[in-house]
């Protein structure tokens, strides 16, 4: 069975893990422990809409989303695969692990752009 | 006559589907590849603190309460230790799949790893520059 | 002393009168510097002759002895008896992952067909005749690929992979870090042809990086992260092929005109 995808899904799950990995405790402590327990400030919603006003910002988050995303979505389907046997479902569960994710990529980015 | 060769019967034995939970070594393996969860969680929750941005001021300040309730912090704290489970992990065998060469001799796997760390730290400072306001 | 004992669990399994394998238990001298082979040659030489098991260079280079010792895959002639010391018995079984043909005989038929598949011999696309000389190869090209040369063959690798477990026709650990073994060798010109074959399902990709088959690699080969440059040296080359479509075709192109 010779899948010429598989390169690219593991690329964007590499590169979204590397991305994660190095990002992701930082973004959860200071967006959802910190600055909700008042250890730290973050901006508010004036100062999140100026912070996220350019391109480059609102494109790096998109990018940041992304390949989180598509990083548990090979990842997740591998585990399915493997950890519950479930052979018998390989397109669909690829089908609903990448489709997902590429459902909420398209929902973030048109949010992203409705912030004017 | 009979002229078919014997032939024996070879035992095979059948994988249950909890064979993860036969060995401690397995069982590290699929927690770890269960964190992917906690990460795609993150970039859900980005996704709707970006809609709620865009949902007005009252959306907004309901948010930023229900992020403070106790049960929110609690479940962000475990989001948290899952992220940096992934983290250590995935600096742990990130290094594998590259040999590094300085000058002709490989970069010993220990100077690699101390690279990520750092690498870790620099992003980790990188976000608390964007994110934090004094 | 002399008369301390080990008690040897040992998976029995005669197709002609069982249809399950069985325990069985021998009791053998416990000698400090025995290896758990020794104890199986032991009961096969002065208790039970037609206990059946592989073994030959009893020295960790041939990789025949391979079995499941106390749940862990381990070559038996490098595998202390007397290790754990608190009396309770040792057990062992044939290599866990491939069909069991006999006692401790497992078929390993589907590994070979593996083997095969990745190629591991030098594959050269132009023909040097011998009065030409020897390839040169200086040691810092040999140490590229040294570490996966170091393969026995011994399968304990294949025992640790649960993905081998899981899908049958997955390269697998060994297979995967021969072929590297041979990408990696200055001499050798089959890096697209062993790519062709291993970036699939059934090779490289399959690998979720459990890593248990590195841990229990008596040789140090390193298998699982051979697998992890390989599909770091797939992913670029298939980029490359999507980026730049003529490189290949030119590469291809001017092995023809050689020939």
């Amino acid at each position: 069975m010779g899948r010429p995808t598989e390169p690219f899904f593991w690329t964007l799950f590499s590169a979204g893990g590397m991305l994660a990995a190095l990002v992701l405790p930082a973004v959860c402590f200071v967006l959802w422990i910190a600055a909700p327990l008042g250890w730290l400030a973050t901006p508010d919603r004036a100062g999140w809409l100026a912070l996220l006003a350019s391109p480059l910002a609102r494109f790096t988050l998109l990018a940041l989303v992304a390949l989180a995303l598509f990083h548990w979505a090979h990842r997740f389907r591998y585990t399915l695969y493997d950890g519950l046997q479930l052979h018998h479902l390989y397109g669909l569960i690829a089908t609903v692990c990448y489709g997902g994710a590429t459902a909420v990529t398209l929902v973030a980015a048109y949010l992203l752009l409705r912030l004017g | 006559m009979n002229r078919r060769r014997f032939h024996p019967r070879w035992f095979r034995r059948r994988t249950p589907i909890f064979w993860w939970l036969e060995k401690g070594v397995y069982v590290h393996f699929i927690v770890r590849e269960l964190t992917s969860l906690g990460v795609a969680y993150a970039a859900l929750l980005l996704v709707v603190q970006v809609g709620v941005l865009g949902a007005g001021d009252a959306a907004h300040a309901r948010f930023t309460a229900l992020l403070a309730s106790p049960w929110a912090v609690a479940w962000h704290a475990l989001l948290l230790a899952t992220l940096v489970f992934h983290t250590l992990t995935w600096l742990h065998l990130a290094p594998k799949a590259l040999v590094v060469k300085l000058g002709g001799r490989r970069v010993p796997n220990a100077a690699i790893l101390a690279g990520h760390y750092l690498g870790w730290l620099a992003a980790s400072a990188l976000v608390v520059l964007v994110l934090v306001r004094s | 002393m002399a008369d301390a004992t080990v008690t040897l669990e040992v998976q029995r399994y005669r197709p002609e009168r069982e249809d399950e394998p069985v325990w069985e238990r021998f009791e053998v001298p416990a000698r400090r510097e025995w290896m758990v082979l020794d104890a199986l040659n032991h009961v096969k030489d002065r208790l039970d002759g037609s206990l059946t098991f592989r073994w030959s260079c009893r020295m960790g280079v041939c990789g025949s002895c391979g079995m499941t010792v106390d749940g862990e895959p381990k070559l038996t002639c490098a595998t202390p008896l007397a290790a754990r010391g608190d009396g309770r018995p040792v057990r062992v079984e044939p290599l866990r992952g491939f069909p069991v043909i006999r006692d401790l005989v497992v078929e390993i038929r589907s590994f070979l067909g593996k083997l095969k598949r990745a190629r591991p011999w030098l594959i050269r696309d132009d023909d040097v005749p011998l009065a030409a000389g020897e390839h040169l190869q200086t040691p810092a090209e040999l140490a590229d690929y040294k570490q996966y040369s170091m393969c026995i063959n011994c399968l304990l690798c294949y025992s640790a992979c649960p993905i081998h477990h899981l899908e049958p026709d997955f390269a697998g650990p060994a297979a995967l870090a021969l072929a590297q073994r041979y990408n990696l060798d200055s001499r050798d010109r089959g890096a697209a042809e062993r790519m062709e074959e291993l970036s699939r399902h059934s090779g490289i990709w399959g690998c979720t990086f459990v890593g248990e088959c590195s841990e229990v690699c008596p040789k140090g080969v390193d298998p699982a992260g051979a697998i992890q440059r390989y599909k770091l040296a797939a992913a670029a080359d298939w980029f490359q092929s999507i980026l730049l479509p003529w490189s290949g075709q030119a590469r291809a192109k001017r092995r023809e005109v050689a020939r």
